[in-house]
């Protein structure tokens, strides 16, 4: 069952591509799959009619006891069948029904194939979880296939109902299928029904499944969905509408019937639901013009019916319900399949449209008339043998004294009358030879080989009833099941009995009512309905919406300083009250910990405040970076090399990149920011201050016994070998947080290079540009800047690689040589730092950021091509390097029979670097510095060789505007970026851009 | 454990300025209220190591019984690392923001667009919605049959009937 449902997934994933290339007819290739399933499963009956049942396990996550269980017992078989079988004859009757130009056509078909195998995983999964999530999947797909013509309103309309219907359903029967499995202890289906588990929590688990049930197989008050599912194509209305997702909800209940029957509760809503559903349906069913919606609410009349019949919990009612489940499949997905051909024939469903349609397609005409007979329940096809048992069922249960069993009884013997009116009804409208109505405005005879499909589900209608007492064999071990003695059997002639008796006035009280339809249609118009769940679902859906609405508007009216006052005052409200109240303050202080922290925390402090106080956005941003060095001075003394260390690289790093972007912004934010609403938010920061302070002061006066950290120092150095605990933690102890941490870092730098670069991260183009002699650019050269120096022997040399490429007012000797002098040690140390840090102070986060600062310079230096010199790589590939180094090293471990993540050694003694042991956590700390390296790259590369592109272009826009151009906006540039900004020669970057518009 | 009060007053004096910050309508000035807050939860982190002491190096002597808590250090480490990612973005989107609005002389101080939202706006998301709901339901009704139903106008009871084909 595993390796058929594997199949589906497969095929269904490859038929997109498919359809490319085989267009309409790849419906008929992919059919071969279900055909096959067909097959398989009719093989599988003398095994499970000897056996009782064929199972399949997969172990899935054993912890949580979940298992890819299946099993196939009569039941599951049966359905199994029906789903495999008709899905068979509808694919190909898809073939004949779409033409090759069908918008959508590989989409729809994978997922109508698709849904075929959901169906076929639903009814055979035996873990009641693995049933929900095929029962779920159906929902989506039925949504997707409803709303396959996604340009009609009507379309998605019905697509939305039928999808929210279905999945409030859904949601309701997930609690109850949780209950009951806690009840029964086991997530097994078979189990829970033998379990039979009674008290009201069994009851309320057992109704909420019902809610799901009858949502799914649209039972009043959930039926409007089906109706409006008719906007679907008809090929889906003849699958999922009639023989297979409404199903679902009927094998539900007819799965949990043999255990649950008896609960309080389930027959009252079970049968009091059904027979109401099946007179609402064919009531309205009576005044349908639509020909599919006739058929529509036919199909909602039957569900009610096969939902009493289920639901009633006798042997015999289960019989006779299997019997009724298949006959309705058949005949109800051939009507549909029918209606598909007339209105794809005569381009109407409209019945007053149609006239003579008998005469013109006689098989069609008598294909119909198979499928109307055995759905009215007339010999010797399949529905009537079902009818007749039905009624002998509930006659027998009325008999021994049951209240239901004359409900049901009286309930669906008048449905049924009323079947049989709107039966005739679809015959007359379809083929009847009308002179008030039009002659058919255009007919296309349809190809004589969509009529196979709808063929053979009629043949089979007929022979199954004919040897209909040879499916007793097949489907007793089911009823048996069930507590009780199995009476009945199927066959066409049972004696001259009461249920005989029955169907004989239901045919002729259902064919006088067809003949009296004018007065018919009279009393319904003058009968208000009853209930009307689609204006109730609408109304419902409008007052969701409306409260959305409010709630909306309530909570993100302002914007982000809105928002963030918002979780603030609520914020503090909560933790500052319960500051308040709890009564939990420490009673000893500290004044301060050593004296220069006093100092220290003044000079943060008052350099916070001048932050605050500034305008010049320059002068915060150093007043900030000031709060951040007293930091590193806080960890220096306070014992925390590493902290410090890293602290003060990130710092002066993050300053260049604010320098980076601010030079872009128009300098002067003075006058244009206001200060609003200055009261409010002195307010709610003072009181977050405060409660801040209050519950730093209370975590720490309430840690009274021994931080489990105590044991880190001797767990880094006798399991991790090394002696800095913050590394070893890092990379080792605590390593999957790390991994979290450098996946955040490769996600951000991929932001930051998205949110710069339009058109890829790299430019390879600008580096080969730079390689290229300049002279060799012919006519450029007569655009190059006359004070721009070549770079020709003789000119003054230059300190770094791209030194000539850089105007001369903007290059700084002593910039160069600095950096010229200083890159390459400062990449020997950031390579030292990452070896030793698992001794002293160091490490890959430190290690990186050092060669991310070396490139910082290189930039300041030499602009964006010297950055493009010192890593010709691409920053993603950085990343990706270091990811992979990382999760390899993750990974490694699993393959020497350990946990993921944990670390294996060799140690030796290196000179200069001393004693190391090189482990895989060196691995994975060498991607730590990588995937910084590639951080630090990625925004130069953005925010400084990206941004000076820009730049550039603005400025030649800027130029080339005269007084009559219309006005361009070109954004100020404050001092520091003009004298930053390299010009280039021989415009590479011209070339970068033309490239990169196109 | 006590807390050194010096640090606890210096924490919530970078919170409250840091809040006061970040709720203007500027966006560089949000990003300088995000760092100090940042800094500020590094120190409430760090309160947490209690006083100061060894660096945490190994060296299995007696100068290891002094030595300060490692894990609020392991975790400040991650923080400062994150920290500086999370600024790097928001200054490429304040960037980015700046270019795309074409913001010009207005800097990075973002329009106020939803102020004035009303809830009638806020609706009108839904009225596709709504509309493909009306749809369905008028087929579903003119499919009813009625009495008095004139002779159908063939062009007319095409259209309504077109769902589904």
């Amino acid at each position: 069952m595993a390796t058929i449902l594997t199949i589906f997934l497969i095929v269904s994933v490859a038929t997109p591509f498919l359809a490319r290339f085989l267009k309409n007819h790849v419906f008929t290739v992919v059919a071969l799959v279900p055909a096959g399933a067909f097959i398989w499963t009719l093989l599988q009956g003398e095994q499970i009619r000897t056996h009782g049942e064929i199972t399949e396990t997969i172990r899935w996550v054993p912890q949580l006891d979940l298992a890819l269980a299946f099993r196939m017992d009569t039941l599951a078989w049966l359905l199994a069948l029906v789903v495999t079988g008709v899905g068979t004859v509808v694919l190909l009757y898809c073939t004949q029904y779409f033409t090759k130009r069908e918008p959508g056509l590989g989409r729809f078909a994978a997922f109508l194939f698709a849904f075929a195998g959901t169906m076929f995983g639903l009814v055979t999964a035996d873990d009641i979880l693995l049933m929900f999530m095929f029962w779920e999947i159906t929902s989506v797909l039925s949504y997707l296939l409803i709303g396959h013509y996604t340009g009609k309103k009507e379309s998605r309309g019905a697509a939305l109902q039928a999808l929210l219907v279905t999945t409030f359903g859904g949601l309701v029967m997930l609690i109850g299928v949780i209950m009951i499995s806690v009840q029964v202890g086991s997530t097994s289906l078979s189990a829970i029904v033998a379990a039979g588990v009674t008290g009201p929590m069994a009851v309320t688990a057992i109704l909420l499944i019902i809610v799901g049930a009858i949502s799914k197989s649209a039972i009043v008050p959930f039926h409007f969905w089906l109706p409006a599912a008719m906007a679907a194509p008809t090929p889906v209305s003849a699958y999922l509408h009639a023989a297979a997702m409404v199903k679902a909800g009927i094998y539900l209940i007819a799965r949990l019937a043999p255990g649950y029957a008896d609960l309080p509760g389930w027959k009252l809503v079970l049968i009091g639901l059904g027979v109401w559903t099946m007179l609402v349906g064919a009531w309205r069913s009576l005044r349908q013009y639509d020909l599919k919606l006739v058929l529509a609410y036919g199909t909602v009349s039957q569900l009610g019916f096969l939902m009493v019949i289920v639901g009633f919990g006798t042997p015999d009612a289960a019989l006779a319900g299997a019997a009724l489940l298949l006959a309705h499949a058949i005949y109800k997905s051939t009507l549909f399949l029918v209606v598909g051909i007339i209105d794809h024939a005569a381009g109407t469903r409209d019945w007053r449209q149609l006239s003579g349609l008998g005469r013109k397609m006689p098989v069609l005409a008598v294909i119909t008339a198979l499928a109307i007979a055995s759905m009215a329940g007339i010999p010797p096809l399949l529905g009537f043998v079902a009818k007749e048992s039905i009624f002998g069922a509930f006659l027998q249960a009325a008999e021994a004294g049951d209240p239901y069993g004359w409900i049901a009884l009286i309930g669906t013997a008048v449905g049924s009358i009323l079947t049989v009116a709107y039966s005739a009804r679809f015959f007359w409208g379809a083929f009847a030879t009308r002179t008030a109505a039009c002659v058919s405005t255009e007919w296309h005879k349809p190809p004589t080989a969509i009529l196979i499909g709808p063929g053979v589900l009629a043949v089979v209608s007929v022979l199954l009833g004919i040897f209909s007492p040879a499916l007793n064999a097949w489907l007793d071990p089911y009823p048996e099941s069930f507590d009780g003695h199995l009476e009945g059997h199927l066959a066409l002639w049972h004696g001259f009995e009461p249920a005989l008796f029955i169907s004989i006035a239901i045919l002729g009280l259902g064919a006088a009512l067809f003949w009296k339809k004018t007065q018919v249609a009279r009393l319904q118009e003058a009968l208000p309905p009853l209930v009307d769940s689609s204006r109730g679902y609408w109304s419902v859906t409008r007052a969701v919406d409306k409260i959305s609405a409010k709630v909306t508007i309530f909570g993100q009216r302002g914007g982000l300083p809105q928002y963030l006052a918002t979780i603030l005052v609520v914020f503090v409200l909560v933790l500052g009250t319960l500051a308040a109240i709890g009564n939990v303050w420490p009673t000893t202080f500290r004044l301060y910990d050593y004296p220069q922290q006093v100092v220290i925390a003044l000079v943060m402090a008052l350099a916070t405040l001048g932050a605050a106080w500034t305008r010049k956005r320059m002068a915060a941003v150093l007043l900030v970076g000031v709060t951040g060095f007293g930091m590193v001075a806080l960890f220096a003394f306070h014992g925390a090399p590493d902290l410090a260390l890293t602290q003060a690289l990130v710092e002066t790093i993050t300053i260049v990149a604010f320098v980076l972007v601010l030079r872009r912004l128009p300098g002067n934010s003075q006058k244009l920011t206001k200060r609003v609403h200055r009261g409010r938010r002195a307010v709610i920061a003072i009181g977050t201050g405060v409660v801040m302070g209050a519950i730093a002061l209370i975590a720490l006066g309430s840690r009274i016994t021994d931080p489990i950290s105590a044991q880190l120092p001797e767990m880094a150095y006798y399991e991790g070998h090394g002696k800095n605990v913050v590394n070893v933690a890092l990379v080792d102890i605590r390593a999957w947080d790390t991994m979290g941490e450098i996946s955040v870092l490769v996600v951000v730098a991929t932001g930051i290079a998205s949110l710069l670069f339009v058109s890829g991260r790299a430019d390879k183009k600008g580096r080969r540009g730079l390689r290229r002699p300049a002279t060799a650019l012919g006519r450029r050269s007569v655009l190059s800047d006359p004070d721009i120096q070549p770079a020709t022997p003789g000119a003054r040399q230059s300190w770094l690689v791209s030194g000539g490429k850089i105007a001369s007012a903007n290059r700084s000797i002593l910039l160069e040589v600095l950096v010229r002098l200083m890159f390459h040690p400062a990449i020997v140390v950031s390579i030292f730092l990452l070896f030793v840090g698992h001794n002293s102070p160091g490490g890959g986060f430190a290690g990186g950021l050092l060669a991310g600062l070396a490139l910082v310079f290189r930039y300041l230096a030499g602009g964006r091509y010297e950055l493009r010199e010192a890593v010709p790589i691409d920053a993603g590939k950085l990343l990706g390097a270091g990811l992979v180094l990382a999760v390899g090293s993750a990974i490694g471990s699993l393959f020497f029979g350990s946990e993921i993540l944990s670390s294996a050694y060799l140690s030796a003694d290196i000179p200069v670097l001393g004693y190391i042991s090189i482990g895989t956590t060196t691995i994975f700390d060498i991607g730590v510095y990588l995937v910084v390296v590639g951080l630090v790259l990625d925004i130069l590369r953005s925010l400084g060789g990206e941004v000076d592109r820009q730049q550039d272009e603005a400025d030649i826009a800027e130029e080339s505007t005269d007084e009559f151009s219309p006005r361009q906006q070109v954004p100020n540039t404050d001092l520091w970026a003009t004298q930053r900004v390299p010009i280039v020669p021989d415009t590479p970057s011209a070339t970068d851009t033309r490239e990169d518009n196109r | 454990m006590s807390a050194s009060l010096t640090l606890v007053l210096l924490m919530s004096l970078m919170y409250a300025v840091g809040i006061y910050v970040m709720m203007e309508r500027s966006l560089t000035r949000f990003l300088i209220g995000f760092l100090l807050v940042g800094n500020a939860t590094n120190i409430l982190i760090f309160l947490m190591s209690g006083p100061n002491g060894n660096a945490p190096l190994w060296t299995g002597g007696p100068e290891d019984a002094d030595m300060v808590d490692p894990l609020p250090q392991i975790l400040i480490l991650t923080a400062i690392v994150i920290n500086f990612g999370i600024t790097a973005f928001v200054l490429a989107l304040i960037y980015r923001t700046w270019w795309l609005a074409q913001l010009g002389d207005e800097g990075d101080t973002l329009p106020d667009d939803h102020a004035h939202d009303t809830e009638e706006d806020a609706e009108e998301a839904f009225r596709q919605v709504d509309e493909d709901d009306e749809a369905i339901q008028r087929v579903l009704d003119a499919s009813n049959e009625h009495e008095d139903d004139p002779e159908p106008d063939p062009v007319q009871t095409a259209r309504d009937t077109e769902v589904g084909r």
